[in-house]
Parts: C-alpha cells; structure tokens; sequence
C-alpha cells in the first residue's frame, strides 16, 4: 500500500498537472468563498490563494521551481490577457477622449506619489537602500517593475513580490478608500486603483465595473512608462544609487 | 476562440517585436496592447469571438498572478528581516496613491466641469 502511494507521489510531483490542476481549484474554491462571504475585502482569492499553495508546497517540501514549472501556463497568459486590455479600452473609448485632461494630470501625480510615498516612507522607517531601491516601482506591473528594479540597483525577484503584495493591498483596501472618500465616478475609481495596483488592482475593478476595469486597465499601461522614465531619474536626484 | 487568442498572441509577438527593436523599457504586451487599441480603432470593428475571449481572460485575471505570487516564499527570511518597514509602507503608500490620483482627478473633473457652465 505505501508503495502505491510513493508509486503516485513520484508520478505527480514530477508531472506538471498536479500543480496546474491544485492552482485552478483553489483559486475556484477562493473565487466561491470570496462570493459567499459577499465580497468580504479580506478574503482576497488572489491572497487567500497564494496562503494555501504556499502552505501546501512547505508541506509537501516542494520547490518553487517545480511549482512553477507546473504552473507556467497561467503565468504565461499574462502576455494575452495584458494585449485584451485593448478591448475594454476600446469599448469606453468615448469616454477615456472626455477625460483626456483629468487622467493625465491624474496619472503624473499619482506615479510620482507612488513612488515618493514608497521610497520615503521606507526611509523613515530605517529601511536599508536595497529595499529602497526595490520598492520604488512597486505600483507597476510585474515585467516592467522588475527591469526597473534591475536598472537601479534594487533586486527585481524581491521587486516582484512587492509588487504582488501592493496589488493585493490595492484591491483589498482601495474599494472601502473610495467610497470613504465619497467618490462616485467610475473612471477616477478605476484610475486609482490602476496607478496604485497595477494587474491584481484592475481585476477588483473589473468587478466593480466594465467602466473602471477600462481606466484601470489603461492606468497599468501609462503608469507602466511614467515610472520606467520617473524612477532612474529620482533614485539619481535623491542620490540613492551607491 | 482559437483565432482570437492567435491574433492576441499575434500582437503581443508585435509588442515584443518592437519593444526590442526600439529599446522602450515598457514590456512588449503593453505596446501589443496599444497596437491592437489602435488596429481597433482603425477597423472600428471588434469579432464578438474577441471581445468574448478577452472578456473571459480579464475575468480571471487575478487567476494569473498567482504563480508569480507564490513566489513570495523564496523570500521569507529577507521579508522577516524588514518586514515592519516593509508592511507600513506598503500599506500608507498604496493608500496615499489612491487618494491622491482619485482626489486629482475627480478636482480636475469638478473644476472643468464648472468652467464650462460659469
């Protein structure tokens, strides 16, 4: 009988599927629980996900690398699903032409705050300038957080959990931020949450509305370039590079 | 379905393209994004095989992050060893970034709108 069970453990550990398929039921399950609680803020599938995978693979003394190998599909769909972004822009063209003005300005104040308030506050708080560096370019996606991070110095793996964790935040408290601040419109909802929350910010705007998903989805693109150009010009004026 | 996830790998294969050509630090599905925004705008036609596809994959778009995400456990030690510094302020700068931008946005809104009827 142990046998068996060693017989399939090796089977599944070395396959692929086990982690492909573990990851899409867990973040089903996630999806239902989140809905169940009624959109409860604090149940994050994208959080309460990560929690039990990460648990799981510690269990089991599984490597991230084998975990990854598994599930590099979905990591990959990123790419496709970041060009779909198009779409809804597209669909609430109209009202992106409207707004031209109030989402630049918007945009310009909202990546630099990003990444004055990040560096700052870390500094106050006697952060060491490797942290520094590495959260400066938190709110943006993943890919371009990372070659930023590599540009000035900071380490970009760090960077990318960072950035996941500011998302996370982002969709977790930028809901109830809002509707504290009395902000009604959809489009400086979803703007907001884009600048400050990048990919994981837009997909809890998306299910606020298809309106804000838009401002959201267009806020990663443009924030994506202002931080790549705003960055490596502030770490040099703040002389933090060594 | 399968021709709409070929034409979005088509212009993230485009992103990319330019993107090393160019030497942009923007990532290659970000400009595939611009260009297919343009290409629509252009056509000014969007297949419902395309908007249905990409409405499904920005449905589940926090699906996607997890993989990357679980990342976070290679860096346990490096996180317990500034994690206060870390978690306040992760926590009062995406708060203040959302603030400010949607508190900018929405005084430029109110301030063009009053101009127009004043």
């Amino acid at each position: 009988m142990d046998k068996i069970v060693t017989n399939i453990w090796v089977y599944l550990a070395a396959s692929p599927l086990l982690w492909l398929t573990l990851t899409l039921v867990i973040y089903l399950a996630a999806q239902w629980l989140f809905r169940r609680s009624g959109g409860w803020a604090l149940l994050n599938p994208v959080a309460l996900a990560i929690t039990v995978l990460v648990t799981l693979l510690l269990l089991t003394d599984t490597p991230y690398p084998t975990y990854f190998t598994g599930t590099q599909f979905i990591h990959f769909l990123l790419g496709p699903a970041t060009v779909a972004l198009a779409i809804p822009l597209y669909l609430h063209w109209e009202q992106v032409r409207q707004l031209l003005l109030p989402i630049i300005v918007g945009l310009l104040t909202g990546s630099l705050t990003a990444i004055l308030s990040a560096i700052g506050i870390a500094w106050l708080l006697g952060g060491s300038p490797r942290i520094l560096l590495s959260l400066a370019p938190k709110s943006v996606t993943t890919p371009v957080a990372m070659g930023i991070a590599e540009k000035i110095g900071g380490l970009p793996s760090l960077t990318a959990v960072l950035v996941i964790l500011t998302g996370i935040l982002g969709a977790i408290a930028a809901p109830a931020l809002l509707s504290w601040l009395r902000i009604q419109n959809e489009a400086t909802k979803g703007l907001a949450i884009g600048v400050a929350a990048h990919g994981i910010g837009t997909a809890r705007a998306f299910q606020i509305s298809a309106l804000a998903g838009a401002f959201s989805g267009l806020a990663i693109g443009l924030n994506a370039l202002l931080t790549a150009l705003l960055v490596p010009l502030i770490v040099h004026l703040l002389h933090l590079v060594p | 379905m399968i021709g709409a996830l070929t034409l979005l790998l088509a212009f993230q294969l485009a992103g990319e393209i330019v993107v090393r050509w160019s030497g942009t630090p923007v990532p290659g599905p970000v400009i595939g994004m611009l260009l297919l925004f343009l290409a629509l705008r252009w056509y000014k036609v969007l297949p419902d095989s395309l908007r249905i596809t990409a409405e499904t994959l920005l449905s589940h778009l926090s699906l996607l992050f997890i993989p990357a995400g679980v990342g976070i456990m290679r860096y346990g030690a490096l996180l317990a060893e500034e994690w206060l510094a870390i978690t306040i302020t992760l926590i009062l700068s995406t708060l203040i970034t959302v603030a400010v931008t949607a508190l900018v946005m929405e005084a430029l809104i109110h301030w063009r709108a009053s101009s127009r009827n004043g």
